[in-house]
């Protein structure tokens, strides 16, 4: 589903935000001085997203400080306080504060630790899609010729498959090419590492785009002329331009990336039982969903749903405040 | 002239009797998790697929409600003193959905079809076994060796028509290399109580009766109607809202839920599938293990740790919510004479971990454990109490948990045996004490010997296999029966697994629905009667 | 431009063929069919006749060269689990999906446009807010939670619309549809909302965010200069400009969201491609899952390259500036 925001034109994109002026002013210096600030000041929705996405950050973080139990090692689960309710109700138990599920995992404690692995595996695979989109669009747009027609039709065949098709064939394959002896861990890595390469296209194009019209530019030829070699051109000279829509790209992509990974775990490509993300657990908690045991699904739910939706709203805000059009 | 309420009333009557005549139809809608694919009866040996063929083909023997084997095709049979020669006297007068008669060519041919290759179902008759027509309902099954199982599993031998299958060019299973498809896998043609009306595979499959069937019918269905639902809550849903009358399986948490509801109950019991744990006992060194250059598994005190680590009435309550029959033996209870005389070593966490420090690992030692998620009642969640159990033995369990393809392709002897501990549920497909005792605890040191081929662990006792080879030939029960309690003995004294429960079957039925719940999960709706 | 589009449509053939490899490389991980194909007590004599009669001990390359040799005329094998030729079952299975993608699509258009317009018109208005943000709700929990839980709420609980299948289905040549049945109807409800909420979704902010800038262009500002009545403007001329971009995105979501409903086949047992496709998969049934793979790359390189074609007929310059941001 990620083709629809791909499909659609980014506002802000290369063009417009790349034309302003050249990079000669730091990146943060220009965005408290800029109207960006000005209208997340402006918007009470935008700052409240940017709080819960921070909080849920710091939580994640804290995630070992905070829980009252390490869902993950399974010497501290005790079957026998197992689907607990939540405290409120009339049969919670101290220290379960959200309840326990089937194993005797502490919801809330899971949760947080799901969050972590949730934003983990986010992030990672973001940044594994922008590393490898903005090397390969550099390349291209810089190169040009052969190299970037090759790069290009690697993208179309790429944008033939749906996002979550490419995950869901990377992972098998990497599972089985690794063989039997998968343990939590690498499994997180296969998830980044599938998640990263269904996602590169869009940050290829994007940043492809605005190096050939940077590239022909006075101040790219000068820099050339005075002897800088291409990739410190490219670098410092070109990147700062495309980052703003490579932000907003970013930054939508880390909600589907996330939104991705919930889905994998339905189709039983996620993160294993015994070390679960916020997906492992929504999935778990399905099928409680008839059985009166609200608590095992509702809180992972919540708790994704509140995270994705936080941050597709930083990332709307961000599209429409880069956007000189919509301000 | 007629007075009007007169009119009416038979106007009335008229159109009662019009519609009610449709009304009384009775369609019973059944839901399973997994899919009718082929209809060829001797395409996949799996308990759904028999079921479902059972309702259309049947075999020269048949399993009653209880599971005792019953004449059905063969009225009756004998004997010869050497064991060597078994008659087979026919039913006369059954005909085939077509039309034609049943007769012994039909057990000829389909004894042929059944040991072709692309049949699943090469082991119901020994290879060496010789069919011979003595009359149009007469048969003799001429063998090497004696064999007093021999037809324990033909309830699910189907009996094909000879003529209809030449007809239609199905003279032997499709395999599944085929670029053709097979006639016999889109359609049916046998004696049972139901015919096909329609097949859509995966989809839909409608059922009607058999209004020419030779026994007296049990059920009052006219039609059933059957559709696959993979997802657990659509199935529980599909049932919840009376779109569906009868659901297997019901997984075990929406028991409450649907007893609860006004339309459906769950009926339980008992399967015959036992739930066990295995180890690599012939590797000298784990695949996946910290510990090196010996196999910690090879040791019985390790063994034992391991059985005494394991809490099964928690994960009875627990995991199984109660249902689940805790057990000492590798095989059903029901199957057995001699269940009573095994029990479980207590549970002993204290004592698992002083083994563990007599056997060397004070400390304990790490373990990959190999568990299917889609295969077994709550089969994850087992090993994942399992993994927490032996946590609080020092053991560190590492879990990989996998949907039965990759499973299957990992632990299974074409994958090498890629394990060191796993986790396994079997049913002995003859329901007969045998097929444990070769399959998965004989040797299987020999490889042009099919013993031991799902002993995935390998463990390994001569004393035990040369009592199973006694126990394959041997014709007097009592002395069989000792024999194999002497081999349950053996391998109980060696830890050579660790049994755990049988699972319970979990049938959501309409309450408008009465059906019978055979120990063997065949869902069999040949004796559901229906409320019209 | 003939050369153009000859160019585009051997790049489009191409890119099927490396597809092709992709999949069938990887359905060589995907797990041992044979497991799937017998029982679990079968003898290794008789699993090892079953591989070697499905070449399965053949080189990759053989196997590959022998799998597309069929392909191109049209016989994708027979389905390891149905004993089935592979076409038969997709083209069994195709109009079902297809009918729910239409009817996803078709709902995603309605109401993404509708609450577009309004949120663009009534831009500061509270109803315009919470549509912004349910929207993104739409995208923001999974879609077989939503599933499950429309299951939940209006199987169940309310007992207004069935659970599973498509309800009773027509028999059209060889399409069958569920359009013309009462129940038939019933039953695309709830899987056609899961389906279509992501793309209505982006419809409406798409809707909105175009109404917005043609309602700033000059040439609104002249027709509004004109007197020409609001509803008018809105309607007939705004609405008109933004339709041109909705269009094209719906063309190119069509393929996703053919691919995206196996999740939502999975959740509400619809019968088709999707969930003939996660049952292969499940199975490793590699005819199935690679002749799935295939249909959807080709319906994908299809839309695209007539889009493609579209364009270039149409106007050069949208090519430029909407397929490819340079």
């Amino acid at each position: 589903m990620t083709e629809g925001i791909q499909a659609a034109p980014v506002p802000g994109a290369p063009t417009a935000a790349s034309k302003a002026e050249p990079a000669t002013l730091s990146w943060v210096g220009r965005f408290f001085d800029s109207d960006v600030w000005a209208s997340f000041r402006r918007s009470k929705l935008t700052m409240t997203a940017a709080f819960v996405t921070l909080l849920f950050f710091v939580l994640a973080i804290a995630a070992g400080l905070i829980s009252p139990q390490n869902p993950f090692d399974p010497a501290q689960l005790e079957l026998l306080n197992s689907r607990l309710p939540p405290l409120w109700e009339a049969e919670g138990q101290r220290p379960y504060l959200l309840g326990t599920d089937e194993q005797g995992r502490d919801i809330l404690s899971a949760v947080l630790y799901g969050l972590r692995i949730s934003l983990l595996v986010g992030f990672m695979g973001v940044a594994f899609s922008a590393l490898l989109g903005i090397t390969l669009g550099l390349v291209a747009g810089y190169v040009g010729g052969a190299v970037d027609t090759l790069i290009m039709r690697v993208a179309d065949v790429q944008l033939t498959f749906p996002a979550i098709l490419i995950a869901l064939l990377v992972d098998g394959v990497v599972k089985s090419a690794l063989g039997g002896s998968l343990d939590a861990g690498t499994m997180l890595s296969v998830l980044v590492f599938s998640i990263g390469l269904s996602f590169w296209v869009q940050y290829a194009r994007t940043v492809r785009g605005s190096v050939m019209v940077e590239k022909n530019k006075d101040y790219v030829a000068a820099a050339r002329l005075i002897g800088l070699p291409a990739p410190v051109i490219m670098v410092r000279h070109v990147l700062p331009n495309v980052l703003g829509p490579v932000l907003v790209i970013a930054t939508i992509n880390l909600a589907l990336a996330i939104i991705t990974e919930a889905t994998l775990s339905f189709l039983g490509s996620g993160m294993p039982e015994t070390m679960p993300s916020l997906g492992t657990l929504i999935r778990i908690g399905n099928n409680y969903l008839f059985s009166g045991e609200w608590w095992i699904v509702a809180f992972p739910g919540i708790a994704l749903a509140v995270l994705v939706l936080a941050i597709n709203l930083l990332g709307d805000w961000l599209r429409d405040a880069l956007n000189p059009r919509l301000r | 002239m007629l007075n009007r309420p007169t009119l009416l009333a038979a106007a009335a009557a008229t159109l009662l009797a019009s519609t009610a005549l449709p009304a009384m139809a009775v369609t019973l809608r059944y839901s399973n998790q997994g899919d009718l694919k082929s209809l060829d009866p001797y395409t996949l040996n799996e308990t759904t697929t028999l079921a479902h063929h059972g309702h259309v083909y049947e075999g020269l023997t048949r399993r009653g409600k209880d599971l005792k084997i019953e004449p059905a095709l063969a009225e009756r049979w004998e004997t010869s003193p050497d064991g060597l020669t078994w008659r087979f006297f026919l039913r006369k007068g059954v005909k085939f959905h077509n039309g034609n008669a049943f007769t012994a060519d039909d057990v000829v041919f389909s004894a042929t079809r059944v040991r072709a290759q692309g049949s699943n179902f090469q082991t119901r008759i020994p290879t060496t076994a010789e069919f011979v027509k003595v009359d149009d309902h007469t048969v003799d099954v001429k063998l090497k060796t004696p064999n007093p199982i021999l037809n324990y599993q033909w309830d699910t031998w189907y009996i094909m028509d000879k003529e209809w299958s030449e007809a239609n060019n199905s003279t032997s299973p499709t395999p599944a290399s085929a670029t053709t498809p097979s006639y016999a896998a889109l359609n049916a043609n046998g004696t049972g109580p139901f015919t096909i009306d329609s097949h859509q595979p995966g989809v839909r499959t409608v059922f009607k009766k058999n209004a020419n069937w030779w026994d007296k019918a049990d059920h009052n269905l006219d039609e059933i109607v059957f559709t696959p639902i993979g997802s657990d809550a659509t199935r529980v849903a599909a049932l919840l809202s009376g779109e569906v009358d009868v659901v297997e399986p019901v997984p075990l948490q929406d028991i409450q839920r649907v007893n609860s509801s006004p339309n459906a109950q769950v009926l339980t019991g008992p399967e015959l599938r036992t739930i066990f744990l295995g180890f690599d006992q012939t590797r000298d060194e784990l695949l996946f293990s910290n510990v090196k250059g010996k196999n910690p598994f090879k040791d019985v005190k390790v063994r034992q740790a391991f059985y005494q680590a394991i809490d099964i009435e928690t994960i009875k309550t627990r995991v199984m919510r109660g249902l689940a029959t805790p057990t000492a033996l590798m095989i059903a209870p029901e199957l057995v004479t001699f269940s009573k005389e095994f029990e479980r070593p207590k549970y002993d966490p204290e004592g698992a971990k002083k083994l563990l420090a007599e056997a060397g690992y004070p400390n304990g030692f790490e373990v990959g454990m190999d568990c299917p998620n889609d295969r077994y009642v709550n089969d994850e969640a087992i090993c994942q109490a399992v993994v927490g159990m032996l946590a609080r033995a020092g053991i560190k369990v590492n879990l990989m948990a996998q949907p039965k393809a990759q499973y299957f392709a990992k632990v299974l002897k074409p994958g090498n045996y890629n394990t060191s501990f796993y986790l396994l549920g079997w049913t002995p497909g003859t329901l007969d004490a045998h097929n444990v005792l070769h399959d998965i605890q004989g040797c299987r040191d020999n490889p042009q010997s099919s013993r031991g081929e799902s002993n995935l662990g390998g463990y390994c006792n001569k004393q035990h296999d040369e009592l199973t080879d006694k126990i394959l030939v041997e014709t007097d029960k009592a002395k069989r029966d000792e024999m194999m309690k002497q081999a349950f003995k053996l391998a109980t004294n060696d830890f050579s697994y660790i049994p755990l429960h049988q699972q319970a079957l979990a049938w959501g039925v309409s309450k408008k629905v009465k059906l019978v719940q055979r120990a063997d999960n065949q869902v069999l709706l040949y004796w559901a009667r229906k409320e019209p | 431009m003939l050369a153009f589009i000859i160019r585009r449509a051997l790049q489009s053939i191409g890119v099927l063929l490396a597809v092709g490899i992709i999949a069938f490389a990887m359905f060589r991980f995907a797990g041992d069919p044979v497991n799937q194909i017998v029982s679990i007590d079968t003898p290794a004599a008789e699993r090892e006749q079953v591989r070697r009669s499905l070449g399965l001990d053949d080189p990759v390359p053989l196997q590959f060269a022998r799998y597309v040799s069929r392909a191109l005329t049209g016989e994708f094998g027979v389905s390891y689990q149905f004993r089935q030729p592979v076409a038969d079952l997709l083209g069994e299975r195709m109009p079902a999906t297809l009918e729910l993608a239409i009817c996803a699509t078709v709902f995603s258009l309605v109401f993404g446009i509708l609450m577009g317009v309004f949120s663009a018109l009534k831009r500061e208005s509270f109803l315009a807010k919470v549509f912004q943000t349910v929207s993104l709700i739409g995208i923001s929990l999974p879609t077989f939670l939503i599933g499950i839980l429309l299951i939940y709420l209006f199987s169940v609980s309310l007992g207004w619309l069935p659970s599973y299948g498509r309800g009773d289905t027509v028999r059209l040549g060889w399409w069958t549809t569920g359009l013309l049945t009462w129940t038939g109807l019933q039953a695309l409800i709830m899987p056609s909302v899961t389906l279509g909420l992501f793309q209505m979704t982006l419809i409406m902010r798409l809707v909105r965010a175009e109404m917005l800038e043609v309602l700033r262009t000059d040439y609104i500002r002249f027709a509004r200069a004109r007197g020409i009545r609001t509803r008018a403007i809105h309607f007939g001329h705004a609405l008109k400009n933004t339709l041109v971009p909705v269009i094209t995105i719906v063309g190119l979501q069509f393929g996703s969201v053919i691919a995206f409903a196996i999740i939502t086949e999975t959740v509400f047992q619809w019968p088709g491609m999707g969930l003939l496709f996660v049952q292969a998969v499940q199975n490793v049934d590699i005819p199935i899952m690679a002749a799935y793979l295939m249909l959807v790359a080709l319906i994908f390189v299809t839309i695209n390259l007539v889009v493609d074609i579209l364009y270039t007929v149409v106007d050069p310059r949208l090519r430029a500036t909407i397929r490819q941001p340079a």
